[in-house]
C-alpha cells in the first residue's frame, strides 16, 4: 500500500511536470526580445530600399497584404482575402476592415495604391510590379491590381519584405519617398510593433502596437534589435544570453561553435525565398571561357564536396541550379556534376587547349569579399590540377570589385546572389540577354544569351498555371545547367540562432524579414 | 606673450594644412574605382541601370571632378561638411552623434595608459635589470605586438563569456532603467573591457619610452647632486627625475591623438562602440565619401589641435622651450 501511494505520488508528480510542460509551449504575453543586427540599416522603409537588414525592423513596423510560413502558401495577412481573374489581368485584394496605421488612421485600398506606385518608382526590383499598371480603388476595403499580363509571381511579392503598405497622408507628402525624414524616425506603419528608437550603430527598438489589427498578437511587448557588426562578438552574445535571437548568421565557425552551445539552437531553415547562392561566374565572351566545354570542364575538375565539407563545415546545401533548393519550382532532378578529372580533360582537349608542359592556359578569378575568399582560393588550387593557371584577384572592397565585374573585365568571379523569393525578381536578372547591362552589378554580367532562356523564361513569368510554370522552368534550368554562365556551388549558410526562450522563431521562407507577432519568451 | 606667438603662427599653418588634406583626401577617393552607387545596390541586393544613374545624378556624381571638388571646398569653407550618401543625415549630426562615445573611450584609454604607462616606467627605470623591470618589458612588448581584435575578443571570451563579468557589446544597456548615476554606473561597466584593449598599445609605448628616458635622466648630475644633497629617493625619483623625463612621454601622447580615429576603429568594432571609428569604418566600406571625409578632416582638426595642445604643455613644463618657434 506504501508502495503504491509511492509511485502513485510519482505519476501526479510526472503528470504535472509534463502538464506544466505542455502549459508553457503555449505562447505566453510580454517580455523583451533582444535580437541581433549585423549591420545598421540605411533606414527601415521597405519600400524604397531592399535588402534584409531593413527587411528585419520593417517587416515589425509595415504590415503587407500576405504573409508566408514554411511552406510557400500564400496566407492572409492585411488583405484577408484575394482573387486573380480568369484571365490572370486583375488581382483583387479585400483588406480587413479597421485595421489602423500607428498613427490611429484608418488603411485603405488608396494605401495599397500608394505603397505599388511608390514600389514601382523607388524600389530596385523593378520586376515585381512591372506588368501592374494601375490600382482600381472601388471601395476602401478592395484593391485591385490592373496588369498588362497574368504574373504570378505577384503573390510572392506582397509580403512584408518587398511590398509593405505605407500611409499615403505620411510618405505622400511631396517629399522624396527615399529620403524621407520618417523612414527613420516616426515611422508610421501598421505592422505588429511600433518604432520607439533608431540609434544608427546601436539599436532599434520597437515595442507593442496595441491597435494591431490582428487579434491577440503580437505576444511580445518589446523587441530590441541590437547591432553588432562583429560576428564573434554576436557569438559570445548568443552563448552568454544577452542575445536571444540572431538570423542571417553565416560564418561557419561561428556556427559551429554555437550548434555545441548549451541552450541554443542553430538552424538553417527560413532562409528558401532570400535564396542566396555562391556561384562561379564565367565571362561567356571572352577568352578560353567563351566555349562551353571548358566551363564543363572546370565544373568537372571542382569537387564540391570540399567546399561543402571542408569549407562550409556542413552548413551549407550543394546549389545545382539557378533557383534555390529550397524553392518549389527548384529542378531537383539535375545531375549536376560530380568530379572526374578525365572527363575535365577530354573536354579540354576537345576545346583545342591541349596540355603543353603541365599547362594549358592562363586565367584569373576575381573575389569581393573575404567570405568567398577559400572558394576562389580552392577552385584555383581545383583547376591546377586540370592544367588552367589561376590568378586569385582580391578586390579592395565592395565597389572595386563590382566596378570590374560589371564592366565585364574578368575572366571568372566568386559571386553571392540572391533569388528574392520568385525567380521572376532574382533569377532572371542573370540569364535574360536583354538584361546585359554595363556597369550595372547583378545584371547579366556573364554576357550569356539564349534566345530559348529568354523565351522560356518570359512564359513562365506569365504563367498563370502552376504545373506548367514549373515545367518552363525545369527547361530552363536544365538548359543553363548544361551551359553554364555560371557554375552553383552552394548556398549560403544562413543560420538562425535562438536560445531556450525564444518560442516561435521566425522559420518562415523569409526568415526575419516576415512579421514575429507569434514569436514569444518563455518564462522560467 | 612668448607662449603666444608661436601658437599663433601654428594655427596658421594648421588652416593651410586642413585645406591640403582636404583637397588630397577629395582627390584619393575620387580615383578608386566605384562609388556609392554601387554599394547602395549592393545593400538593396541589386538595382538596374536607372536606379544606379537616379542615384548618381542626385549625388552630383555625374559632374566633372574639379566642379565637385570646388563645390565640397567651397561648403567645407562654410562649415557645411554636406549629407551623408547613405544615411541622408548632415555629416555633423552623424560625426557629433558619435564623437562623444569616442572621446571617452579614447580620453579614458589615454589617461589609464599614461598613468599605468609612467609608474611601470619608474619602476623599472630604477633597477633596470631587476625582475620587475624584464616582467614590465615583457608586457609592453606584448600589449604592442598583439593584434587589438584578437585581446579584444580574448578579453571577452574571458571575462563576457567564461567569467560573464562584463557585457559584450554597446555603450549601454537599453533595459537598465534609473536616474543618471544608474545609466553612468552602467556605461561604466560597458567601458571597462574596450578601455582595457585599447589602453594595452599605448601602455606598451609610454612604458617602454618612460622607462628609457628615465634610465637616461637617472644617470645625470643633477640627479647625483640631488642625491649629495641628501634627498629622499622619493623626492629625487617623482619630483626632480620624472619631471624631466616625461616631455618625450607628453609629446607622444599628443602625437596619440590621431589614434582617436584609427586606433579605435577597431577596438570600436569588436565591443560594437557606437563611435566615430564604427562610422569611419561603415562609411569607407560603403563608399560614402561626404562622410569618410568629414570624419577625415575631423581627424585632421583634432590632431592639429592635440598638437598645439603638446606644444602648450611642453612649453608649460619645461620653461627652456618657451619663447623658440
Amino acid at each position: 500500500m506504501k508502495h503504491f501511494i509511492k509511485s502513485l505520488a510519482v505519476a501526479t508528480a510526472l503528470i504535472s511536470v509534463v502538464g506544466t510542460g505542455s502549459f508553457a509551449s503555449e505562447p505566453q504575453k510580454g517580455g523583451t526580445l533582444i535580437t541581433g543586427l549585423a549591420q545598421t540599416p540605411r533606414h527601415l522603409n521597405p519600400a524604397v530600399q531592399s535588402g534584409v537588414v531593413t527587411g528585419a525592423p520593417g517587416a515589425q513596423l509595415f504590415a503587407a497584404p500576405l504573409r508566408y510560413d514554411e511552406d510557400w502558401t500564400p496566407r492572409p495577412y492585411l488583405a484577408k482575402s484575394w482573387e486573380v481573374s480568369e484571365d490572370g489581368l486583375s488581382v483583387t485584394l479585400k483588406l480587413v476592415e479597421g485595421a489602423k496605421f500607428h498613427d490611429g488612421q484608418p488603411i485603405t485600398s488608396e494605401d495599397v495604391a500608394f505603397s505599388v506606385k511608390t514600389i514601382q518608382e523607388n524600389h530596385p526590383f523593378k520586376s515585381m510590379f512591372a506588368p501592374v499598371q494601375s490600382v482600381e480603388t472601388p471601395d476602401a476595403n478592395t484593391a485591385v491590381l490592373k496588369l498588362s499580363k497574368p504574373h504570378p509571381a505577384l503573390l510572392l511579392a506582397m509580403s512584408s519584405q518587398l511590398m509593405p503598405i505605407i500611409p499615403k497622408h505620411v510618405y505622400g507628402d511631396g517629399q522624396d519617398p527615399k529620403t524621407h525624414p520618417q523612414n527613420s524616425e516616426n515611422v508610421v506603419g501598421s505592422g505588429p510593433f511600433r518604432l520607439v528608437e533608431f540609434k544608427r550603430d546601436e539599436h532599434v527598438i520597437l515595442e507593442r502596437n496595441p491597435d494591431y489589427f490582428m487579434e491577440g498578437l503580437p505576444h511580445l511587448d518589446r523587441i530590441v534589435m541590437r547591432i553588432i557588426k562583429d560576428p564573434s562578438a554576436r557569438a559570445i552574445a548568443l552563448e552568454n544570453g544577452e542575445l536571444h535571437m540572431s538570423t542571417f548568421e553565416n560564418t561557419v565557425r561561428n556556427i559551429e561553435r554555437l550548434k555545441k552551445a548549451d541552450g541554443v539552437t542553430a538552424t538553417p531553415e527560413g532562409y528558401a525565398a532570400i535564396g542566396a547562392l555562391d556561384w562561379l561566374a564565367f565571362n561567356t565572351k571572352a577568352g578560353p571561357l567563351a566555349d562551353k566545354r571548358v566551363r564543363q570542364a572546370i565544373a568537372y575538375a571542382i569537387d564540391k564536396n570540399f567546399i561543402l565539407n571542408a569549407i562550409m563545415l556542413g552548413n551549407a546545401q550543394e546549389a545545382k541550379g539557378p533557383i534555390h533548393p529550397g524553392s518549389p519550382l527548384a529542378d531537383q532532378t539535375l545531375p549536376g556534376y560530380e568530379v572526374d578529372l578525365d572527363k575535365a580533360n577530354a573536354l579540354l582537349d576537345e576545346a583545342g587547349f591541349p596540355m603543353k608542359d603541365g599547362k594549358r592556359f592562363d586565367t584569373s578569378i576575381n573575389f569581393g569579399w573575404p567570405s568567398v575568399k577559400p572558394q576562389a582560393e580552392y577552385v584555383k588550387q581545383a583547376l591546377k590540377q586540370v592544367g588552367i593557371e589561376v590568378e586569385v584577384r582580391a578586390s579592395a572592397d565592395f565597389p572595386t570589385w563590382a566596378k570590374t565585374i560589371s564592366n565585364h573585365e574578368f575572366d571568372m568571379t566568386i559571386d553571392t546572389v540572391f533569388n528574392w523569393g520568385d525567380p521572376v525578381i532574382g533569377v532572371h536578372r542573370t540569364y535574360s540577354s536583354d538584361n546585359i547591362k554595363k556597369g550595372v552589378i547583378w545584371s547579366n554580367t556573364q554576357q550569356y544569351e539564349n534566345s530559348r532562356v529568354d523565351e522560356l523564361m518570359e512564359a513562365a513569368g506569365r504563367e498563370p498555371d502552376s504545373e506548367k510554370r514549373a515545367a518552363l522552368y525545369k527547361e530552363f534550368q536544365q538548359i543553363v545547367a548544361e551551359e553554364l554562365p555560371v557554375y552553383w556551388l552552394n548556398t549560403l549558410p544562413y543560420h538562425t540562432v535562438y536560445n531556450d526562450k525564444v518560442g516561435n522563431p521566425p522559420l518562415g521562407i523569409w526568415a526575419s524579414s516576415s512579421p514575429m507577432d507569434k514569436v514569444y519568451l518563455k518564462s522560467e | 606673450m612668448t607662449i603666444l606667438i608661436p601658437v599663433a603662427q601654428r594655427i596658421l599653418y594648421a588652416i593651410l594644412l586642413l585645406v591640403a588634406v582636404l583637397v588630397l583626401n577629395f582627390t584619393m577617393l575620387h580615383l578608386a574605382p566605384g562609388d556609392i552607387a554601387d554599394t547602395i545596390s549592393q545593400s538593396m541586393g541589386g538595382a538596374d541601370a536607372d536606379t544606379m544613374a537616379q542615384i548618381r545624378s542626385d549625388y552630383g556624381l555625374d559632374q566633372p571632378f574639379l566642379v565637385q571638388l570646388g563645390s565640397y571646398i567651397s561648403r567645407v569653407l562654410t562649415f557645411d561638411l554636406g549629407y551623408s550618401y547613405f544615411y541622408n543625415q548632415p555629416v555633423t549630426t552623424l560625426i557629433f552623434e558619435k564623437l562623444p562615445a569616442t572621446l571617452l573611450l579614447v580620453f579614458t584609454a589615454q589617461i589609464v595608459a599614461l598613468i599605468i604607462g609612467v609608474v611601470l616606467g619608474v619602476i623599472s627605470a630604477k633597477n633596470p635589470n631587476g625582475i620587475t623591470s624584464h616582467f614590465v618589458t615583457l608586457l609592453a612588448l606584448f600589449g604592442y605586438a598583439a593584434p587589438v581584435f584578437w585581446t579584444g575578443i580574448l578579453l571577452l571570451i574571458a571575462f563576457s563569456l567564461k567569467i560573464p563579468l562584463f557585457p559584450v557589446a554597446g555603450m549601454s544597456d537599453v533595459t537598465v532603467e534609473g536616474g543618471w548615476f544608474i545609466r553612468a554606473l552602467d556605461v561604466a561597466h560597458h567601458l571597462v573591457l574596450p578601455v582595457v584593449t585599447l589602453s594595452t598599445i599605448f601602455f606598451a609605448l609610454y612604458s617602454r619610452l618612460c622607462r628609457a628616458s628615465m634610465i637616461e635622466v637617472l644617470g645625470s648630475d643633477y640627479v647625483r647632486t640631488a642625491k649629495a644633497k641628501g634627498l629622499s629617493e622619493f623626492e629625487i625619483t617623482y619630483k626632480h627625475a620624472l619631471k624631466n623625463s616625461l616631455s618625450p612621454v607628453v609629446t607622444l601622447a599628443g602625437l596619440q591623438f590621431s589614434a582617436v580615429v584609427s586606433g579605435a576603429v577597431l577596438v570600436e568594432t569588436v565591443f560594437s562602440w557606437p563611435g566615430l571609428g564604427s562610422l569611419a569604418l561603415q562609411s569607407i566600406i560603403a563608399r560614402d565619401t561626404p562622410t569618410i571625409l568629414g570624419i577625415l578632416f575631423f581627424s585632421a582638426l583634432v590632431v592639429i589641435i592635440g598638437n598645439l595642445l603638446t606644444d602648450f604643455v611642453l612649453r608649460l613644463i619645461d620653461p627652456r622651450l618657451r619663447g623658440r618657434a
